[in-house]
């Protein structure tokens, strides 16, 4: 057991525990950004002046008529900039733009004296545009080569040897959606100056040192003179990782100019048609199995909507190629990633970053190829696991490969997979109108961040002379319960109850450059500095005890808040111990640090070991699909989660539950529709209201919900034997997607494959089902031009017989409306 | 009249100088109760839910949840408001305050994470926890399991928490949450208020900055004051005024609030009708009638949240005209007629001409709707169908509700009644046509079906396209009849 994962005596770390603002929750107390504007005097609100158009050169804007609105004090524009004008780390993401890049674009700001004022202003404020073609569509991006960023090309074995050593071939193409992180809260920040000029920060956001760096340079500022501080969010998913920054600027910016704090809030609106979401993706491939349906080859192109910038474009798409392979080994491989440039809203972070996309691909392949090879998709999934001394695409070894087996088979003896089959078999036969279906699907997900060198976590710890200890570190609070995991780690460490620990909120003037909470790795970095700075602090502590104890320092243990020494019943009580050292004249602070150990990533190249380890999941989901209307419930859902050794398990549950519901939205509910016409609103997000774009409700809950921890599963690479858990769930929900995939097939005559569009909405599930009764004939009449089929000379083998007409193309846009 | 003034969490707090179109959330954030929350401001999400104290069905005083993003502040004029914040008991100093059975439930049970919904989960919880007749339901002493994937063991339904939003739980620990909480102590005060009247209506003429928000006393005032302000915006239960003020930047010289008054609000059973008050709210209409009229026991819990519920009226579902309205379609295949009055006197108005043209109806200005009437006896076999992505809280993308009479096999009365697939809600005409004088079987049925799916001209929208609406207008009589012959559940 290794240094990092060992686990003291009486641990706190394993216990589980409410999340650490519980009580501040319930009573409404807890504070957020926007909470502290009526504990603020003379703020100003700021408004955003956007332009209704997708694309478009601005040639006049004329900010007179605002001044003249009574209440508004000052118009921001590119003009008030003494930095540089650019919100984002790829220099092309202008805070103030010339050009207008998508309908809804901020192109100057509004300070008022009371929003009301503000939004009048705002309206007020003329801009004259020279309007520019536009690209909307993902199929017009591709279709005009409108891409920007890398194009990385991901390599392994020889592909075109697989393809020929191949039984049975299938090509296809796959269109799927977008997703908005629909945080409960919008995007908030609160600026303040004070008498040096110096801007003080209270921002909602994942990244406080990017904020802080983003702020800066767009105040020609260094980063000493900016202070970000996130007390928590609510929620943030991935949107408030690299989002928040402009709308910090704009408030630092505010509050630099006119000397008064400054407070910009999004409302709902704003925030979904400003905000960047899940990056939606094309996929086109062409996959070989061998007779017994094991992958020989995969050539694919996955092509991610970016947005009108890159963002995180570029990473996104990396993560996307680099889980491709899920559960899967796929010896021969080419595939190729780029991003589309559209003018629509910047695609960005969001819960899994990429890393379901790519997944989502190999999983609707396999989903609708099962039927094709003949064989039962439980059995295709799993002929295909990862085994012994097999590596990635990418090249990394995948050394837990027995876990992807473990999850996948307690999670169907949970469930009685088996009993539950046959019954559903009997329903089904009794049921014409009514079918039910389980599927079960896993999670292989690689944590760290591709890129090394955010791979590092700080902290600060401070004891004070009464025994209470104040953690400081580097890691943001969204809800994921990172602040009580955080507790829990130095609480052990320190051997002492958790009462005695408080946290502080997050503050860039505590901890500097800290990475993104984000990437599922806010407790393995931030938990690994602050479980460094409590051991230097144990250390010391340990010493004094040992004089006190008149024991050997490596004798004395502290555990629950008291020093003994090994073999004697001498006492010393933590704050005593406390008191003592600071007589002693010890230091009672300490700095910790983070680095993971064994990294290596090679972008170009597109190959190396970029994660410490692998997270694993199982789930198996039961759906129930009317057949009159394609409407549908979740009757029960089983999960077996990996999450290493626990350190909150609570909260861990609650990160499962809460991906997995959030993954099901995304894959069955979840519907973002832009205007795609020619008319004046070209470009347009017509889901723009939570009236309209319908996130998860109860309704959506399953009915009968059980998550289980894997057992005596010590990760040696992690604290405390933990695994990170933030994202790793949210694809479990693959189980809901292709059990209703299954449930609509079981209305047809059996051996055919199911296309099934995403979201799998009551409208799209209905359309399949139509399709299955027609023996897998598209659904609704319009055109779909895909088709796959059997290519390989032996496709007699198949076993069904209708892989020649079984058509493997999913296609979103025949249910896209407009 | 006295300045106006609401009783937040016990204490009476000045609306001024809200301005009367401020919302209540907007109102009490500014005064420092921050615990209520804007997520997104049209009365979806539930993070402003905040409990108001308003006459019972079973005792005198509930304690109702409402949208406080869609409710202006001024609508509460004299009224008890109490938010996540009241809802703690604060103890002496230095103590941590007492936690609410459902507070200490969320909190012990993993049920909030972010934290942002959840004081407005709390709110919709308890106005729950408080429901008189919730503990009539429960299980017997240690039962534990629940009666129903939406009923509690404590007779808790979780339609009560359907117009809240969580993003980060999935929703399992927030129900354990309201599976897990007891019935309220004697002591306890808020259950104690339910026991004594609610506030009584306050008469309000709130003016700032050129906009008076009126609360007439009496109908009669309301109606004069009709023809004095055509300009004027009637609001009841305001849950589409709101969104319009919210989202839309709308903003009205004179809003009237006719929701307290009391000729808005009976329900009579007679002998050849029902007649249902245009101001009660649905949650009232459903509790009084208590399945009196099973179509519409079938729409309510398909309509909107409970929160908006306990707001909406079907006098502001039927004002506003909207083709995708829930109540209109039920309403039409019920028969129901409309008694509009104005400063002369009443008219009743078939529902079925009452719409005119896209939220357009015969009603003019300086009418109010007062009553809906139902007549009686009602045809046995019904069925509200609403086809929507969300199966909580979602506006339809087509709703179809049946009122048939089948006496020996063969249909001798036919209303259908559809929204969503015009500009108006509209009946279906022709498919009833089709089926009176027919025999309930598999080969009329399935003609029908053929030609209700080309009633009307649904359209291509972000919640459907054209082609599955018109689907889904046959695929209901489909399922109806098959429910009538195979027991197959609605």
């Amino acid at each position: 057991m290794s240094h990092l994962s060992d686990r003291p005596e009486k641990p706190v770390v394993g216990v589980s525990m409410p999340h650490e603002s519980a009580t501040q929750h319930v009573t409404g107390a807890a504070l957020y950004t926007d909470d502290l504007v009526q504990r603020t005097k003379d703020v100003l609100h700021a408004h955003p002046v956007q332009v209704m158009k997708a694309h478009g050169r601005i040639t006049a804007l004329r900010t007179e008529p605002a001044l003249a609105v009574p209440g508004v004090v000052r118009v921001l524009t590119g003009a008030d900039v003494p930095g540089v004008n650019d919100a984002g780390m790829k220099h092309d993401e202008p805070l103030f733009p010339d050009e207008v890049m998508y309908y809804g674009h901020a192109v100057a700001w509004v300070l008022g004296e009371t929003l009301e004022a503000a939004r009048l202003g705002a309206a007020a404020v003329e801009v004259d545009l020279d309007e520019l073609p536009s690209v909307i569509t993902l199929e017009d991006a591709i279709a005009a080569e409108s891409f920007h960023g890398a194009r990385p090309v991901m390599l392994t074995g020889d592909v075109d040897a697989g393809f020929a050593d191949s039984a049975h071939v299938f090509t296809g193409e796959f269109q799927f959606s977008d997703q908005e992180h629909f945080y409960l809260e919008t995007h908030a920040a609160l600026a303040l100056v004070d008498e040096n000029e110096q801007v003080f920060i209270q921002s909602s956001t994942q990244h406080p040192s990017e904020t802080q760096e983003i702020v800066a340079h767009v105040l020609g500022l260094h980063s000493h003179e900016v202070t970000v501080q996130c007390l928590r969010m609510g929620g943030g998913f991935g949107g408030k990782e690299m989002q928040p920054h402009g709308f910090a600027a704009i408030a630092a910016l505010g509050a630099r100019l006119t000397g008064r704090p400054v407070r910009l809030r999004l409302n709902r609106t704003q925030d979904l048609t400003m905000s960047g979401k899940r990056h939606g993706f094309n996929a086109t491939w062409r996959i070989g199995f061998d007779a017994d349906g094991r992958i020989r080859a995969l050539d694919a192109t996955l092509t991610a909507d970016g947005g009108w910038s890159l963002d995180l474009s570029e990473p996104v798409l990396a993560r996307a190629l680099c889980h491709i392979d899920n559960t899967y080994w796929i010896p021969n491989a080419r595939i190729a990633g780029r991003i589309a440039r559209t003018n629509k809203v910047s695609n960005t972070a969001f819960r899994g970053f990429g890393g379901p996309q790519g997944m989502l691909v190999i999983e609707d392949i396999l989903g609708r190829c099962a039927p094709l090879l003949g064989l039962d998709p439980t059995e295709l999934r799993e002929r295909n696991f990862y085994g012994h001394g097999q590596t990635t695409p990418y090249g990394q070894p995948v050394t837990q490969h027995e876990r992807i087996s473990a999850v996948w088979h307690k999670v169907q003896e949970n469930g009685g997979i088996d009993d539950r089959t046959r019954e559903i078999a009997a329903f089904n036969a009794a049921h014409p109108h009514t079918k039910r279906a389980l599927a079960v699907t896993g999670v292989k997900f690689g944590i760290s961040f591709n890129l090394t060198a955010f791979n590092q976590g700080g902290a600060l710890v401070l004891i004070y002379k009464d025994g209470s200890v104040l953690i400081n570190h580097g890691g943001t609070e969204m809800g994921q319960g990172l602040h009580t995991k955080m507790i829990q780690v130095a609480a052990t460490t320190l051997g002492i109850p958790p009462h005695k620990v408080r946290l502080a909120p997050t503050r860039t003037d505590k901890v500097p450059n800290t990475s993104a909470t984000a990437a599922s790795s806010g407790a393995d970095l931030n938990g690994g500095a602050v479980k460094n700075a409590c051991e230097q602090l144990r250390e010391r502590l340990l010493q004094v005890a040992a004089t006190q104890l008149g024991a050997n320092a490596s004798d004395v243990r502290i555990v629950e808040g008291v020093a003994r020494s090994l073999g004697s019943d001498r006492e010393l009580a933590w704050d005593d111990l406390v008191r003592t050292a600071y007589f002693q004249r010890v230091q009672l602070s300490a700095a910790g640090y983070y680095r993971t150990e064994g990294l290596h990533w090679d972008a170009k190249a597109f190959r190396g070991s970029p994660f410490k380890y692998f997270s694993h999941g199982a789930a198996a989901a039961e759906v129930e699909v009317d057949g009159f209307t394609g409407a549908y419930r979740i009757r029960r859902v089983d999960i077996v989660h990996d999450v290493g050794d626990s350190l909150s398990p609570m909260i861990d549950i609650g990160q499962v539950e809460g991906g997995f519901v959030q993954g099901a939205g995304w894959l069955t509910l979840e519907d973002l529709r832009w205007d795609t016409s020619d008319g004046p609103h070209r470009g347009r997000l017509l889901t723009q209201a939570a009236s309209t774009y319908k996130l998860p409700s109860f309704s959506e809950m399953p009915e009968e919900f059980h998550v289980t921890l894997l057992e005596n599963a010590t990760e040696e690479g992690a604290v405390y034997g933990s695994k990170a858990v933030g994202e790793p769930p949210l694809m479990l929900a693959f189980s809901v997607r292709e059990a209703l995939r299954q449930a609509a097939a079981a209305f047809g005559p059996g051996g055919v494959s199911v296309e099934l569009a995403t979201p799998a909405t009551p409208e799209a599930v209905y359309w399949a089902i139509q399709a299955a009764r027609r023996g897998g004939v598209s659904g609704n009449g319009s055109a779909r031009d895909g088709s796959a089929t059997d290519s390989a000379a032996d496709s007699g083998s198949a076993a069904d017989g209708h892989a020649a007409n079984g058509q493997v193309r999913s296609d979103a846009k025949t249910l896209s409306g407009a | 009249m006295t300045e106006a003034r609401i009783t937040v969490n016990g204490k009476e707090t000045p609306i001024a100088p809200a301005a009367p179109h401020t919302t209540a959330l907007d109102f009490l954030r500014e005064r420092g109760l921050t615990g209520t929350k804007e997520g997104c401001a049209e009365g979806e999400c539930g993070a402003c839910s905040v409990l108001v104290a308003r006459p019972g069905v079973n005792k005198p005083t509930d304690w109702v949840a409402v949208n406080a993003c869609l409710l202006p502040a001024a609508a509460l004029d004299g009224q008890e408001v109490i938010t996540s914040e009241g809802l703690a008991t604060v103890g002496e100093p230095g103590t941590p305050a007492t936690l609410h059975p459902v507070q200490e439930e969320m909190a012990a049970r993993g049920g909030s994470q972010c934290g942002y919904c959840t004081p407005g989960f709390i709110c919709s919880m308890a106005s729950e926890y408080y429901r008189p007749d919730r503990c009539a339901h429960a299980a017997p002493a240690g039962g534990t399991e629940p009666a129903d994937a939406e009923h509690g063991p404590n007779g808790f339904d979780l339609h009560a928490l359907s117009g809240n939003l969580c993003r980060c739980t999935g929703y399992r620990p927030i129900r354990d949450a309201a599976f897990a909480v007891g019935a309220p102590t004697d002591e306890d005060p808020l259950a104690q208020r339910r026991e004594q009247s609610p506030p009584a209506p306050v008469a309000t003429e709130y003016t700032r900055g050129g906009q008076v928000f009126l609360r007439p006393a009496t109908l009669a005032e309301v109606l004069r004051l009709l023809r004095e302000r055509p300009d004027a915006v009637v609001v009841a239960g305001s849950t589409d005024w709101g969104v319009e003020v919210n989202i839309r930047s709308r903003r009205a010289d004179c809003v009237i609030a006719v929701d307290r008054l009391p000729e808005l609000r009976e329900l009579r059973v007679e002998s050849d009708h029902v007649e249902i008050g245009a101001a009660l709210t649905l949650t009232e209409i459903e509790r009084s009638l208590d399945g009196r009229v099973p179509l519409l026991a079938e729409l309510f819990p398909q309509f909107a949240s409970r929160l908006i519920r306990n707001s909406a009226t079907l006098g502001g579902n039927l004002g506003t005209g909207s083709p995708i309205g829930d109540s209109p379609p039920a309403l039409l295949a019920l028969d129901a007629s409309v008694v509009l009055a104005d400063a002369d006197g009443e008219r009743e108005v078939p529902l079925a001409d009452y719409f005119t043209g896209y939220r357009q109806s015969v009603r003019r200005p300086d009418e109010l709707i007062r009553a809906v009437r139902v007549p009686l006896p009602l045809s046995p076999v019904v069925a509200f169908h609403k086809i929507t992505k969300r199966r909580f809280d979602d506006i339809s993308s087509v709703a179809v509700a049946f009122a048939l009479d089948i006496e020996d096999g063969i249909v001798r009365k036919a209303r259908i009644g559809l929204g969503g697939v015009a500009a108006t809600p509209i009946r279906a005409l022709a498919v009833e046509a089709a089926l009176e004088g027919q025999p309930w079987a598999a080969a009329t049925v399935e003609a029908a079906a053929r030609i209700l799916q080309t009633q009307g001209t649904p359209m291509n929208d972000h919640r459907a396209s054209a082609g599955y609406r018109s689907a889904m207008l046959g695929q209901s009589l489909l399922k109806l009849y098959a429910r009538t012959t195979e027991g197959v559940s609605s």
